[in-house]
């Protein structure tokens, strides 16, 4: 119904919009609204549009006034409305079409008449001012969990009464305790169990963890006890030049001085007198490297190693032994044959090498045309080896390529030959490398003899064509002297030589060599020659041995000969030239001459520098003095190691000791024994010291500073057979070896034992003063023996002047008794002599 | 007259000095004063230096011994002698003397 009267009431009016449906818009007359106290405008205004009407009123004016009555349409609504006093709104603006409407609804009412809160912000404003009033409880549900977790009696609550018997009434009563299970069945106890129904696993169980970190504070405090600087740097206090003037003029430093002068003057004098420092128990030299008294206990030399090669050395002779210069512990050995076995067969001779480590076998093998009697290693490159045949020709060999086998250690069995397109078809024998020598000189131009001396000049100096002495540019030994008893000193060079050009191209070789001297192969002639007339007589010394003074180069480029000797590089022989004698400076402080020994056991002492006689030719001058001191041949003449002008010859059965310089004689001249001599050096170590080799196999060990009348130790049987050759060498500090070479081939190698290796600084003077006494004793003996003659002379003057002025007639008396005289004469001079050891046999053909 | 005073102190320290350096073999004179620090001295810096640091801890030492083995001895002399030279101290109240002597020159 209320739709319809509203849409009535919207189609009714035009302007007024769909009212709510609690409101109902109505026309009341102005008889209505005289009655019900509402007049438009007068009782309800715009400001004040409600209007409460009472209910039972509005029922009256319905029944009295039916259907004029404004309210009939509303009659329903009023009948139905539960309240007893309905509102009437003054719509004054028609907002609902009607003048009037009705609320219908209590709500409605409530709602119109009391607006709510939210309209205007005042009305928001003073309810926030007043204190919060007590909100009635709405209930979101919590009710029902309270409900269920509060206890209610399920049942009522069940009352018990005791009493007691009446006759107990008033008695006091005893209460007491019981434990339920005191009694049986005293409870009745429903325990729990567990039921399997209902084993429920709990898979997954929530619990709570906080991570703490584990946090442990410590501490420590050290206790610095000992306080001590690591490390300071510090710069020394010094005084500034002002205050050391101030101090310097103090007069405490004046008294200062003063008084401590006398002392130090005294202490100083102290010092003087007897010097401190000085260990008088060290001075006199009692040390065992010192004592050189009578009665010093000689140790033996030793055998160290014997060195033999089944496969060479059968039936020869070893005629010379080197060490090489450079490695450790290698011997090279020359190996003759027999005179007999030399014309019968000719088997090729060899040079061996031997090693320390290997004795048994050598290690390489220098193939030589025929015998070698001589031979040397090149000073300035060891690789290069010269040696004397025994037909006078000079063979070179160039052992660069095959060094290396004496180097290593390494068992033989690891060598490899080097002959890979030999011939020989047996391969599975352990070849010994061999070298082939690299060449030969020519056969015309050498010596006509054997060949029994070589010696390298040294690298300072060399030697021209016309024999003068010039510098040596390259610093290198090209150039070496060889003597060979055919009256022959030859001076031979290494490198090119003008006249010759072309090498002759040898045939198939059937051991390789190396090419480094091939232009010197079969044209190699010597530089130049000079001879050995004799002084008084004709003829020639036939030399068998010499030695030449060292040359060391007292120039200004010592630096350089330094440099150029640590220099490894191999010079190329084939490249270097003879430089023509101007360009090279001429040296004039080489001391050009030699002492030779010669077949005949002379010593002479020769200028190989050329003179030039009346015609303009060079030609080589004549000796300058022979000695006759030795009988038989002459088979050593070596300079000492530590005084260049010493020298030692060696005859058959004795030795000397020359001085050069002192012309007039020899120094020193040992007492003939009775074993032959066969080698003497020599000891590299000691200046007093040398070792003679004799034919017994013995060595002799003089020590000028101890004796000179006898050997200072004499170790026989060192080898069964003669001995040959004797080499020292210094292989270090602890070691100093002897190498003997004997007529069997063996090589011996002995180690010089510390007594006789030591030398002590001392020794050096001591000895330089021995020579010297005994060169001023020599001078001291001319001269007396000047004197002497002089006094002679004048006798016999005096005896011939005396000798006339007697008549004729008288002839044969007094010669008579100046025969006898004279013959006296002559026996004093010949026991005089002999005393000194000059005697020499008076004969026609002398040669002093 | 003071400055003709001071010359005169002066070139007596000059003359002992030379006295001193004078005689065989002396290679060097240093005058260190009581705290260690040279005064003056014949050798090059760096050794004077090195001589009157090392040689002041000495005496001090040497110095002390004596008087604590006996209180009314004193220290009038010390002479260390090595295997190459020899080092004479004179020590005194403020100052000492330092001669260094090498016998064999």
């Amino acid at each position: 119904m209320p739709v319809k009267k509203r849409s009535a009431a919207s189609s009714a009016s035009s302007k007024g919009k769909r009212h709510p449906d609690d409101i109902f818009p109505m026309v009341l007359t102005s008889a209505t609204q005289e009655l019900f106290g509402c007049l438009a405008d007068e009782d309800v205004t715009g400001e004040n549009p409600h209007k409460l009407l009472r209910k039972d009123d509005i029922i009256q004016d319905i029944k009295t006034r039916a259907a004029v009555s404004d309210f009939s349409p509303v009659k329903q609504i009023v009948l139905d409305y539960p309240e007893d006093e309905l509102l009437l709104v003054f719509d004054r603006d028609f907002v609902y079409g009607q003048c009037f409407y009705l609320v219908v609804t209590p709500e409605a009412k409530d709602r119109i008449l009391n607006p709510p809160v939210l309209q205007t912000e005042e009305v928001f404003k003073n309810e926030v001012n007043k204190t919060p009033e007590p909100q009635p409880w709405i209930p979101q549900g919590s009710e029902r969990e309270v409900d269920a977790e509060a206890d209610t009696e399920t049942r009522e609550k069940l009352r018990y009464k005791f009493s007691r018997v009446r006759r107990n009434f008033g008695s006091p009563v005893c209460f007491s305790d019981r434990n339920t299970a005191d009694a049986k069945d005293g409870y009745l106890e429903c325990a729990s169990y567990q039921d399997s129904r209902f084993s429920i696993k709990q898979m997954q169980r929530d619990c709570g963890m906080q991570a703490v970190p584990r946090l442990q504070s410590s501490s420590a405090q050290t206790q610095w006890k000992f306080q001590r600087n690591v490390f300071t740097q510090y710069v020394p206090r010094q005084l500034s030049d002002e205050e050391k003037e101030n101090v310097l003029q103090s007069d405490s430093l004046k008294k200062f001085c003063t008084s401590v002068t006398p002392r130090i003057l005294h202490t100083l004098q102290q010092v003087q007198i007897a010097n401190v420092f000085v260990d008088s128990w060290k001075a006199l030299g009692a040390g065992v490297e010192d004592g050189d008294w009578a009665g010093k206990v000689y140790e033996d030399l030793a055998l160290y190693q014997a060195f033999t090669d089944q496969k060479y050395t059968n039936n020869k002779k070893i005629s010379t032994v080197n060490w090489h210069p450079t490695i450790y512990g290698v011997i090279a050995v020359a190996l003759m044959k027999e005179k007999e076995e030399r014309e019968s067969e000719s088997t090729p001779s060899f040079i061996l090498f031997y090693s320390f480590s290997d004795p048994s076998n050598s290690q390489l093998l220098l193939e030589c045309p025929d015998d070698i009697c001589a031979f040397e290693f090149c000073p300035s490159d060891p690789n290069i080896i010269v040696g004397g045949c025994i037909n006078g020709q000079v063979v070179l060999w160039d052992i660069s390529a095959h060094v290396i086998h004496l180097q290593g250690t390494e068992p033989r069995s690891k060598k490899v030959s080097i002959d890979t397109d030999t011939y020989d078809l047996d391969d599975n024998k352990e070849k010994t490398p061999t070298v082939h020598y690299s060449a030969l000189s020519a056969a015309e131009s050498s010596h006509k003899a054997p060949i029994t001396d070589i010696q390298w000049l040294p690298p300072t100096f060399e030697v021209t064509r016309t024999g003068s002495p010039a510098e040596n540019k390259y610093k290198i030994s090209v150039q070496f002297v060889t003597c060979s008893p055919d009256g022959w000193i030859m001076f031979w060079d290494l490198r090119v030589q003008k006249a010759t050009r072309q090498p002759v191209i040898d045939a198939k070789q059937t051991t390789p060599r190396s090419d480094t001297f091939k232009h010197l192969d079969r044209m190699w002639k010597p530089l130049f020659r000079i001879s050995l007339p004799k002084i008084n007589t004709s003829g020639e010394y036939l030399p068998l041995k010499f030695s030449l003074e060292h040359y060391t180069c007292s120039g200004n480029k010592t630096e350089d000969d330094d440099e150029i000797n640590d220099s490894s590089e191999v010079p190329d022989y084939s490249q270097l030239r003879l430089p023509s004698a101007k360009t090279l400076t001429a040296l004039e402080d080489v001391n050009t001459k030699l002492y030779i020994g010669t077949e005949d056991g002379e010593i002479v002492y020769a200028d190989w520098k050329p003179v030039r006689d009346e015609s303009g030719r060079q030609h080589s001058g004549k000796p300058l003095h022979c000695y006759r001191v030795h009988d038989g041949m002459v088979n050593t003449v070596q300079r000492s190691p530590f005084f260049k002008d010493i020298i030692l010859t060696m005859g058959s059965f004795n030795f000397a000791i020359w001085k050069e310089g002192v012309m007039e004689d020899l120094i020193i001249q040992s007492p003939s024994s009775e074993q032959i001599c066969t080698a003497a050096c020599w000891s590299l170590s000691q200046p007093a010291v040398f070792f003679i080799g004799k034919k017994d196999g013995s060595i002799e060990v003089w020590n000028l500073l101890e004796k000179t009348s006898g050997p200072a130790q004499v170790q026989a049987h060192v080898t069964d057979a003669k001995i040959t050759c004797i080499k020292p060498w210094t292989a270090s500090s602890k070691q100093h070896f002897l190498a003997v070479t004997d007529d069997q081939g063996l090589v011996r190698v002995l180690e010089i034992p510390k007594t006789l290796h030591s030398s002590s600084r001392s020794k050096g003077s001591s000895v330089k003063k021995y020579f010297q006494l005994e060169e001023d004793r020599l001078h001291f003996y001319l001269q007396k023996v000047d004197e002497w003659e002089k006094l002679k002379k004048e006798a016999e003057e005096a005896k011939k002047r005396t000798e006339p002025e007697k008549s004729p007639k008288e002839k044969d008396q007094p010669t008579v008794p100046s025969v006898q005289e004279w013959r006296d004469h002559q026996m004093l001079e010949e026991s005089v002599l002999k005393e000194h050891r000059l005697w020499t046999p008076p004969a026609n053909t002398q040669d002093t | 007259m003071l400055t003709d005073a001071n010359c005169c102190f002066q070139a007596e320290v000059e003359e002992t000095l030379k006295r001193i350096q004078g005689q065989k073999g002396v290679q060097g004179i240093i005058i260190v004063n009581s705290e260690g620090i040279p005064i003056k001295t014949t050798l090059d810096n760096s050794s004077t230096v090195q001589y009157a640091g090392l040689i002041h801890q000495l005496v001090m030492k040497a110095r002390s011994t004596i008087r604590n083995i006996d209180p009314q001895n004193d220290l009038t002399f010390l002479r260390v002698r090595s295997k190459k030279n020899e080092i004479m101290i004179a020590p005194d109240k403020d100052y000492f003397l330092i001669v260094i002597q090498n016998p064999s020159d």
